[in-house]
């Protein structure tokens, strides 16, 4: 163990009963005393706060840092205005993903990319290998912490700690200058309402020392509202029950966006982009990212193999109990013309077929205000 | 941690009450319903199968992952716990309570622990 990193919250997450893992080469929290049940429903019903420090941010600035983004990821970053936020995929010449990123836009010439931590050093040498023009890159992972408050009623506990100008209104949107009002002294921080969860909420990007007493200060004034803290284990149910891709399960380097359902990230109409050329030739993908409903008694995990009557059709990629929902769900790749929604299946758990029904994504979807 | 003095535990983390009647029923310890966290799914055997000390006898399965349970003692399955089936979080609630399987004509490894030894198992583990 002495080989992962702690986060600026690491203490706070020992004191408060926190069980701490090995994840992406850091020391986080998987659940506190509440478990992770408990967790996921604040999520769903309150709110929950999490330590994402783990993630990785990079920089680029200069005239040409737009050029360079919009040849590295598939999305199209050409008509975003400053303080707006973009998700993409970022391939390989193959198509294979590299990542699956954040663009949250500062200035014309100054932007922020948000990377998995498990994959942060592998696109900073992506990224830095491939910059032309004039560009500035910086790698700032290791002096910003990320803290997420996610859940209904996110937007009353952040106004108690920040003023409306540092609360962004719209999804996807951010606050660069935002400041949190707190006893001991204001904190400065990106407030983006965004999220990992499939509920309203906000991540916050503070300095590294800030991130003790921005935590607190969270914490103390959703006390009323429900807020309790959350570690790994709901984050990724919750992510999964929103049928959300985590890298390196329902994509990596192996696997096209395209594949992965994420086509509406690939902009094909964008002048050029890495592995454009690769996913053209590819057309109509082979296989396709399903959502599976288990109808019999069992939960699927990853990697194993879906049947259609006798023949494999694909391989679940997540699956968990959804403890919102209430019964248990994975995700698939599986052959594109098995694909259909309504078709019963089975998926191989440990020697065992389990019958399951391939089901619209998400899981679930938050109720429209 | 809750350890009852008069049941026997293995070090796979099971416990095992010998009943009156001389049949024997299986649990998971209050360590081990800890370290999994909340239950959400419980794999049992059936009434008749045949069970064998060190052996799985069934799994549990949290909201992040599945673990095999063994069978602390040999013998044939008398009777399931099937109210665990539709509620798994019963074993976190009340971890000696929540029976997994009751064995007839059980035979008990003379190697089982004592509640004073697994306490002390359990530290070791760290």
């Amino acid at each position: 163990m002495a080989t992962e990193k702690k986060t600026p919250l690491y203490d706070r997450h020992v004191a408060a009963g926190g069980k701490i893992v090995p994840f992406a080469g850091y020391l986080l929290p998987v659940q506190y005393g509440s478990g992770v049940i408990a967790e996921h429903m604040a999520v769903r019903t309150q709110a929950g706060l999490f330590d994402v420090s783990h993630m990785g941010e990079i920089t680029l600035e200069g005239p040409d840092a737009l050029m360079n983004i919009n040849r590295l990821v598939t999305n199209d970053c050409t008509g975003m205005v400053n303080g707006q936020v973009r998700y993409s995929p970022m391939c390989y010449e193959n198509g294979g993903v590299v990542d699956d990123l954040m663009v949250y836009r500062c200035e014309e010439e100054r932007y922020l990319l948000v990377v998995n931590a498990a994959n942060r050093g592998k696109d900073a040498q992506w990224i830095e290998s491939h910059l032309m023009g004039n560009v500035r890159f910086a790698d700032i992972s290791d002096t910003v912490a990320q803290i997420a408050l996610q859940g209904p009623r996110s937007e009353e506990i952040l106004r108690k700690l920040c003023p409306p100008e540092s609360i962004p209104v719209k999804y996807y949107y951010f606050v660069e200058k935002g400041v949190a009002r707190i006893p001991g002294g204001d904190i400065p921080c990106i407030v983006s309402k965004t999220g990992y969860t499939g509920e309203d909420g906000y991540e916050l990007y503070c300095a590294n020392a800030d991130a003790p007493r921005l935590w607190d200060a969270l914490l103390e004034a959703g006390k009323e509202e429900g807020l309790i803290p959350c570690g790994l284990g709901a984050r990724d149910t919750l992510r999964l029950e929103a049928a959300m891709p985590l890298y390196g399960h329902e994509m990596d380097e192996t696997v096209t966006p395209i594949e992965a359902g994420l086509g509406y990230f690939v902009k094909m109409t964008k002048e050029d982009f890495i592995g454009k050329e690769a996913m053209e030739k590819m057309g109509a993908p082979a296989r396709k990212r399903v959502g599976l409903r288990m109808t019999g008694r069992g939960i699927a995990r990853e990697h194993c193999p879906v049947f259609l009557d006798d023949a494999q059709i694909g391989m679940t990629t997540s699956g968990t109990h959804c403890p919102y929902l209430n019964h248990a769900a994975a995700m698939a790749m599986v052959e594109a013309d098995k694909a259909a929604e309504g078709t019963q299946v089975e998926v191989d758990v440990r020697g065992r077929r389990i019958a399951a029904e391939i089901v619209k994504l998400p899981f679930y979807k938050k109720a429209a205000k | 941690m809750n350890i009852p003095s008069q049941l026997k535990y293995s070090k796979s983390h099971e416990w095992v009450e010998i009943l009156a009647d001389g049949s024997a029923r299986v649990g998971l310890t209050d360590h081990a319903q800890d370290a999994l966290g909340d239950l959400v799914f419980v794999n049992l055997p059936q009434a008749g199968d045949p069970v064998a000390a060190g052996e799985v006898l069934g799994d549990v399965e949290s909201v992040k992952a599945v673990s095999d349970v063994y069978s602390p003692v040999s013998g044939t399955v008398a009777e399931i716990n099937e109210t665990l089936l539709d509620a798994p979080e019963t074993i976190n609630q009340d971890p000696y309570g929540a029976w997994f399987i009751r064995v007839e004509n059980p035979e008990v490894p003379g190697d089982l622990l004592t509640a004073e030894e697994y306490e002390a198992f359990l530290a070791t583990e760290g």
